[in-house]
């Protein structure tokens, strides 16, 4: 870990501009190098979303000495809670139509939101990292039919895919932890297509540099080359799909729970169940519980997208200085889903991508180095 | 299709045309990538269609799941035999494809109604519903999206910026609860749910060319009060799902009005004293047309998955608000028979994009 990086981190520009010094184990943490590199406006985002992210997972991590009752409680002390009472100092938000503490579910909720977070971007880092590794790099039909295959779940709605998902695993109804593992695979499915192209493309143009064919040369194996010197190359955009997904992830599991595929109230606060109740009381005039689960969504998704926006433009010189001259005219790329654009770029390898093309997946012009167009999923988002 | 005509719409070059294509390849035919992309749709929807139809059989057969409860298990038995839910699960895929490809998407479990009716009536009511967001979308992102280009890192482009993550953060059924909140039962001006009165939908009901598109229908009546109850009615959804998409184009103007303001002729342009506004309206916006039309192809399956929540929150008796009354039912034929329709739709509407993308940008070819 400690001298390896060098090697085989050689992409051309380090090894034309080797670096100084090596800066500190801190600087080089992902976020906190970001945050020294930003100023003013973009510092501020990237600020704000890490302060609202933090107590976001704050409060799911320290969920049951923060909230005052649990997200199942319907009883206190005295009797009975109540239904639908108004925010007082027993019960800060009031309590909900089923008689919950409306403060205390929203806490637990942030619990099951970062749960469910944390398990569908792993599955889908796992295997949309190694799919994209193993089509990009061997290419072939396997590569076709991946790309095919992840072109049109990447065009479908992301939700339905998330319903029929959870009928599947779950029968549409779940309980404890095999509901919040049925939301994150649901969830899963959705985001792998993302992933695998994002390392596909990187791998496809890493494949053909100079360093790669070096340590063909000298007798490396695939698993080796593929692991040491593409992946290791291919995952610096990782964090910013990271960081989308995330925001991503929360929105699907409550409109999941919106529509009644979530975690039953008995299992783990969810939010958007809770919305789902919600909405016979707005009507009524009752509207604290609805606002305060909404704003929880609101928030958490706000946290994370901040820092993740910020980490996008701070990744790419284009948007990180304030006169940038390139022309960023170009910056859909990889939302767009036209198979055969795609395609091409597998068939053609390298051709895609150097001389002839400048052109991305969606046909418009872009630099040489479509590395970091990948990461402009966000216009794919959730409602 | 002698080789002297150009091929537009012309099928994929056949042996005898060949000399022609291969000198029309530099340009880049029209034709031929209207013919390549069209093809592309059929593997998409085939393997959507079969992908969730494998999906929704791994739960089980339909039947259990929708009436489980409700029949003995002799019944139940009957039931599936006579649905054919008991025969090997790939002779009931070739026969599902079949029906597909002649139009038939299965009969509803808990309803028995065709899916394909269900589609007709409920499917305007999405469509209208999404041009209306669209609308929203258009008027609210794409100025938006100038305006904050234009004042790049300063004050009016933060703001704008974090519109932006708003509108995306916030989900289509909590900003559909919050405007129900204030304009509903608070300032008690628009209506809570529901896509018109029960009066005007009664004076529409027998009208002798019912569209279902209320707006076109509410027209028809030529009464000033359904007009405008209809209207009013349509206002917060298309608000809610609108504000969602317009957050992605307000991002995504800004990003590429930002590339092509810092061009060379936008410089020239400047200095021959065009006006800032024109600058921005016409130099800098319309190149940046081009990506902005492919991603609304996107933005197509996101309204419709939006759609779904926007018209469970208000009462929109679309496509999305049936199938939402499908899955709390448990009818899952039903549900797989509208979701491989939604994919159909989706797969559609893009190539149409991809279409217009090409017709616009000549580069956009094969």
């Amino acid at each position: 870990m400690t001298n390896s990086p060098t090697r085989t981190k050689s992409t051309p520009t380090s090894t034309r501009l080797p670096r100084p010094a090596r800066r500190s184990l801190l600087s080089r943490l992902p976020v906190v190098h970001q945050l020294r590199q930003s100023v003013g406006l973009q510092r501020g985002m990237l600020v704000a979303g890490l302060i609202i992210t933090g107590v976001f997972i704050i409060c799911a991590v320290f969920a049951q000495f923060i909230a005052p009752y649990g997200f199942a409680q319907l009883r206190g002390p005295d009797g009975q809670f109540g239904a639908q009472l108004p925010p007082s100092p027993e019960h800060l938000w009031g309590t909900t139509v089923g008689g919950y503490d409306v403060f205390s579910r929203v806490i637990w909720g942030a619990q099951t939101a970062l749960e469910v977070m944390i398990v569908a971007i792993v599955l889908s880092i796992f295997l949309g990292v190694f799919l994209g590794l193993v089509s990009g790099y061997f290419g072939g039909w396997l590569d076709r039919i991946l790309v095919v295959l992840a072109d049109a779940i990447y065009a479908f709605p992301s939700l339905l895919l998330a319903i029929v998902m959870s009928i599947v695993i779950s029968g549409g109804q779940s309980n404890l932890y095999g509901g919040i593992l049925a939301a994150a695979i649901s969830i899963t499915v959705v985001y792998i297509p993302q992933y695998f192209r994002v390392i596909r493309a990187e791998t496809v143009r890493i494949k053909g540099e100079a360093f790669v064919e070096s340590a063909k040369v000298i007798g490396a194996s695939n698993a080796r080359i593929m692991v040491r010197h593409v992946l290791r190359n291919s995952t610096r955009t990782l964090p910013l799909i990271f960081t989308l997904n995330a925001s991503e992830a929360v929105l699907t599991l409550a409109g999941l729970g919106f529509l009644g595929f979530g975690i039953e109230p008995t299992a783990a606060a969810e939010w958007g169940y809770d919305l789902n109740k919600s909405l016979s009381d707005v009507t009524s005039g009752i509207w604290w519980t609805a606002v305060f689960p909404g704003l929880a969504i609101v928030l958490s998704v706000l946290g994370v997208t901040l820092v993740g926006e910020s980490l996008n433009d701070l990744a790419d010189p284009r948007l990180r200085g304030r006169r940038a001259v390139a022309a960023a005219a170009g910056d859909v790329a990889a939302t767009s889903v036209v198979p055969g654009g795609t395609l091409e770029a597998g068939l053609g390898g390298l051709s895609g991508l150097e001389g002839c093309g400048d052109f991305d997946d969606s046909g418009t012009r872009t630099h040489t180095d479509t590395s970091h167009t990948d990461t402009s999923q966000p216009e794919r988002r959730q409602p | 299709m002698t080789a002297t005509v150009p091929a537009v719409g012309a099928p994929a070059p056949s042996p005898t045309s060949r000399p022609t294509a291969r000198r029309r390849l530099p340009g880049g035919g029209l034709g031929r990538y209207i013919v390549v992309r069209f093809l592309l749709i059929i593997p998409t929807i085939f393997i959507l269609v079969t992908l969730v139809f494998f999906l929704m059989r791994a739960t089980g057969d339909p039947i259990t799941a929708a009436l489980g409860g409700r029949l003995s298990g002799a019944q139940l038995q009957e039931r599936i035999h006579a649905a054919g839910y008991d025969r090997p699960i790939l002779v009931q895929y070739f026969e599902y494809l079949g029906q597909i490809v002649t139009g038939n998407f299965g009969t509803s479990i808990s309803d028995n109604r065709p899916i394909t009716t269900i589609l007709a009536t409920y499917g305007v009511a999405t469509l209208e519903l999404a041009f209306y967001a669209l609308i929203v979308a258009f008027i609210v992102g794409i100025p938006l999206g100038m305006l904050a280009a234009y004042f790049r890192d300063k004050g009016q482009d933060a703001v704008l910026r974090v519109f932006a993550i708003l509108c995306y953060a916030t989900p289509v059924f909590f900003a559909g609860i919050l405007l129900k909140l204030v304009f509903s039962v608070w300032l008690n001006v628009l209506p809570v749910a529901g896509r018109a009165s029960t009066s005007s939908e009664l004076e529409m009901q027998f009208l002798p060319n019912k569209t279902g598109i209320y707006l076109i229908d509410a027209f028809q009546t030529g009464d000033p009060a359904v007009i405008s109850d209809v209207l009013m009615h349509a206002i917060l959804p298309a608000i809610a799902l609108g504000l969602l998409t317009a957050g992605v184009f307000l991002r995504l103007v800004r990003t590429n009005v930002i590339g092509t303001l810092s061009t060379d002729y936008v410089d020239a342009a400047r200095s021959r004293g065009v006006s800032e506004f024109r600058l921005v309206r016409k130099h800098a916006y319309k190149p940046a047309l081009i990506p902005i039309i492919t991603v609304i192809g996107l933005q197509i399956a996101l309204l419709l998955g939006g759609a779904v929540l926007t018209e469970s929150t208000f009462e929109w008796k679309g496509l999305g608000f049936q199938l939402a009354q499908y899955l709390a039912a448990r009818d899952f034929v039903a549900v797989q028979g509208i979701v491989a329709l939604l994919a159909v739709i989706v797969a559609v509407t893009n190539f149409i994009v991809d279409i217009i993308a090409a017709l616009i940008d000549p580069r956009v070819r094969y």
